[in-house]
């Protein structure tokens, strides 16, 4: 798995992003957005539905061109037009809110498809680190099972499994626990808190307040596609300072 | 990025795009204008190349004389068109027939009542015979056989009995077309709509049919390009169309020019249909797939 680099504090965030906006015909979904991730931290990105969670992801994974700003992974720009997109989305993970597996090949198939096929492992390799990575999910027999036998649960897990079979540098989380049964979500939850703990970099747009609060390093809310606020969750879940913040929270821990 | 027409612009400060943003989006400009001249560059070179070929070949002198002739082309190319005509009614008259035939076998495949078993039977025997038959065959069969039979009321015309044979035949094709379309529709919609109350029948007139259609227009008109160029088939049965027509200038003069004209007409009619069916096919996708990779 990767290894833990030294994370000095003074080191530039592994992801940042300047002020990035995005389009759709006149319709501004994002815009001015400055966000830092600093390698080995978890960002929570909250806020209601259509506040520009999923398109910021999507413009991190270069799904979307974007309409300004600059998104940069280390030393790459990845809003560069003449960016070989292929080699950048090699170095970023992703997991979607429905799972997104293929449903024609097994759970192992599905976790090996891009270490064989994309970074040209031998099989046996690939695969024998596959077992590992799904052992570690509590998905080891359920290795040759196709997607649509698992639970909801188990497929989101053998999806995390998948994005992270690359070693890649930052993991994006895109709702990953929101088409889940709530007594399926802590299973998944319990998976992202592993990861956090072995160091890896994350960013993830959620609703589960409970969980940014007690895993985020940052969280950022956002509202109409604008950075309202952001800071330790500490900070954003006692005392918020944004009016906007504290309606929206209001909101959803009141049920 | 083109931007579509501002509706109603809302009252918010006009964006100011940053100096990389400029430098990005001439970026894409340069890029796209160095696609296309790669473009027109790899076809110019591409239309010499066999071009060259042609008229370097040691037959090119006969072969010019013989299918690119002037004079045969003018001489001939009025009779063909006129016989064109006759190939676009047969088409025109034969596709609303085919699409009824099609739907209608595909409705009965899928149903389940024990009652309608002997129709079923039928269904199936016809796809089986008609799509394993070439549609010459089929032409010979129906256009010789019919009249043979002898049977009071049956047409004894050439070309009506040429496009009852490609009814025949496509009818078969559409049908598995749109069999295919009825199983691509999820089966939780047609749960969702007993759900609701709707009946077997409503639920197929309602909620499953309009997917599947949707679902089969490409492959659909796919077929209707490959009806359009097979009425001539029909040739052999001797209607005058625009095969035959062409036939019987080329024979007169040994010269094979008419040819040519009656497959300028042909493309000039399946060209247009093939890109409507590109058309519909993309805005599909774009509808269906929103947000996709490009």
């Amino acid at each position: 798995m990767t290894g833990l680099h030294d994370a000095s504090p003074f080191a530039e965030p592994l992801l940042r992003i300047r002020q990035l906006r995005k389009q759709y015909g006149a319709k501004v979904v994002l815009e001015a957005v400055d966000l830092d991730v600093a390698a080995h931290q978890v960002v929570c990105l909250i806020g209601a539905s259509g506040s520009g969670k999923s398109t910021l992801l999507r413009c991190v994974d270069l799904l979307e061109e974007v309409d300004d700003g600059t998104i940069h992974l280390g030393g790459t720009e990845l809003s560069d037009p003449a960016l070989d997109a292929n080699a950048a989305r090699r170095r970023i993970g992703v997991v979607f809110q429905a799972y997104n597996l293929f449903p024609h090949l097994t759970v192992l198939d599905n976790v090996t498809l891009a270490p064989r096929r994309v970074h040209r492992r031998a099989r046996a390799a690939a695969e024998a680190e596959a077992l590992e990575l799904l052992a570690r999910f509590g998905l080891a027999d359920k290795a040759g099972e196709y997607p649509d036998r698992l639970s909801g649960g188990q497929q989101q897990r053998a999806a995390i499994a998948r994005a992270l079979a690359t070693e890649p540098e930052l993991l994006l989380f895109d709702e990953i626990t929101s088409a889940l049964d709530p007594e399926l979500v802590g299973e998944v939850l319990d998976v992202v808190a592993d990861l956090k703990r072995r160091g890896l970099t994350i960013l993830m747009a959620t609703h589960e307040m409970g969980f940014a609060r007690h895993a985020a390093d940052q969280v950022c809310f956002l509202e109409d596609g604008v950075v309202r606020e952001r800071g330790s969750a500490e900070q954003i879940f006692t005392e918020p300072q944004e009016p906007a913040t504290r309606r929206f929270l209001s909101r959803v821990l009141d049920r | 990025m083109s931007e579509p027409p501002a509706l109603s612009a809302p009252a918010q400060p006009a964006h100011r795009p940053s100096a990389r943003q400029l430098e990005r989006e001439r970026f894409r400009a340069r890029k796209r204008r160095r696609d296309r001249s790669i473009a027109i560059v790899c076809t110019l070179l591409f239309a010499a190349a066999v071009g060259t070929a042609a008229v370097l070949s040691p037959g090119w002198a006969p072969f010019r004389q013989t299918f690119l002739s002037g004079v045969e082309f003018n001489g001939s190319f009025p009779k063909i068109l006129d016989g064109f005509w006759l190939n676009v009614q047969m088409f025109l008259i034969a596709e609303p027939l085919i699409l009824l035939l099609g739907l209608l076998v595909a409705l009965v495949r899928s149903t389940h009542a024990p009652g309608l078993l002997p129709l079923r039977l039928l269904a199936v025997a016809y796809v089986d015979l008609f799509r394993g038959m070439p549609t010459l065959l089929v032409v010979f069969v129906i256009g010789f056989g019919v009249p043979a039979l002898q049977l009071q009321g049956t047409p004894s015309e050439p070309w009506v009995l040429g496009t009852i044979a490609l009814v025949l035949s496509y009818g078969a094709y559409v049908g598995e077309v749109f069999r295919a379309g009825l199983g691509s529709v999820h089966p939780s919609q047609r749960n969702a709509a007993r759900a609701l109350g709707l009946t077997q029948t409503q639920t197929l007139r309602h909620v499953v049919l309009p997917q599947a259609v949707r679902n089969v227009v490409p492959p659909l008109l796919n077929d209707f390009v490959s009806l359009q160029k097979d009425t001539a088939l029909v040739a052999t049965l001797g209607p005058l169309e625009a095969l035959r027509q062409a036939e019987i200038a080329a024979d007169s003069h040994f010269n094979y020019t008419p040819y040519l004209g009656a497959a300028l007409l042909f493309v000039a009619v399946t060209v247009p249909l093939a890109r409507y069916t590109d058309r519909l096919a993309k805005r599909a996708g774009e509808r269906q797939f929103a947000g996709a990779v490009r």
